[in-house]
């Protein structure tokens, strides 16, 4: 968490801070992405999305790095045990009753 | 949440149209052992599976269907691409060119829709990876009868590595099996 731009740096270091950040962060990517889509002339947009995609990067980093793999198929490296599978990591789906 | 990458599994470059086989290979989009019924399938049952382990395999193996659905509908577009009504006729597709154009819809090779009814999710690991090893076993054989059916290598090669594919699920969800039955807290005595 050195070496980032502004925005990440904010919030606390818990696995749910990150997770929300990284929820708000990601759905603005969305819909700038549709956004553009339609209107890939929009330099203003474009600049947004673009500022967006390195905050994104380094929120990803950051809690792959505390927490382990956000996404499947190559997209981060991991300890032994495979931590893809780790009981520590819920599945998104699981909520906090259990 | 899903990222979607802008390439295919395994490349594909069919240069002829071929109706007949894109009738064929049709069954492994819409029919009822297709790349959709199962990647419906496996994202369905993942939510009530009872480990993380199993939750990975069908999150993982669901995923890798839906570019195997990208796959077999790249090579139905590529089959299709450029027939002319004449060739459409006389391959027996005019009902789904009337409906349908060259574009790409989940039917079997008789023409019938894409139906979930096609795949079960109950809440139990057993009855749920059962399932999810026959089917892998009956795409595993209709694509070993679309071989049998091809002649252009720029068909016969996808469809090998796709087969291919159904043997390892079919290995993974055995495994997953495996850690089901021989979980310590299960019940052993009836």
């Amino acid at each position: 968490m050195n070496n980032s731009c502004s925005p990440c740096k904010q919030g606390g270091h818990s696995q749910d801070d990150y997770m929300l950040k990284i929820q708000q962060i990601g759905f603005l990517l969305v819909d700038l992405n549709l956004y553009l889509d339609t209107h890939p002339d929009c330099a203003q947009a474009i600049d947004d999305y673009n500022a967006l995609v390195c905050t994104m990067q380094e929120l990803r980093e950051a809690y792959i790095r505390q927490h382990g793999p956000l996404m499947n198929f190559g997209t981060a490296p991991s300890s032994v045990p495979w931590q893809w599978v780790d009981d520590s990591m819920p599945w998104p789906w699981e909520n906090k009753r259990r | 949440m899903w990222y979607y990458e802008k390439r295919l599994e395994y490349p594909i470059n069919i240069k002829k149209c071929d109706l007949r086989m894109a009738k064929l290979i049709a069954a492994q989009l819409g029919g009822p052992d297709g790349e959709l019924g199962a990647a419906l399938r496996y994202i369905c049952q993942r939510y009530s599976m009872p480990t993380s382990k199993i939750k990975g395999v069908l999150t993982d193996i669901g995923t890798e269907e839906l570019a195997h659905v990208e796959m077999i509908s790249t090579m139905m577009f590529q089959l299709m691409q450029d027939a002319t009504v004449d060739e459409i006729e006389k391959a027996g597709l005019s009902p789904y060119f009337t409906q349908h154009g060259r574009a790409v819809y989940p039917v079997d090779s008789s023409g019938v829709p894409f139906t979930a009814a096609y795949f079960q999710s109950v809440e139990d690991a057993v009855t749920n990876l059962h399932e999810d090893m026959a089917a892998e076993q009956k795409a595993r054989v209709t694509y070993e009868r679309l071989m049998q059916q091809a002649d252009d290598p720029d068909i016969i090669e996808p469809l090998r590595f796709l087969r291919q594919r159904e043997v390892i699920h079919f290995q993974r969800f055995g495994e997953a099996l495996d850690e089901v039955n021989f979980r310590k807290d299960r019940k052993t005595i009836y």
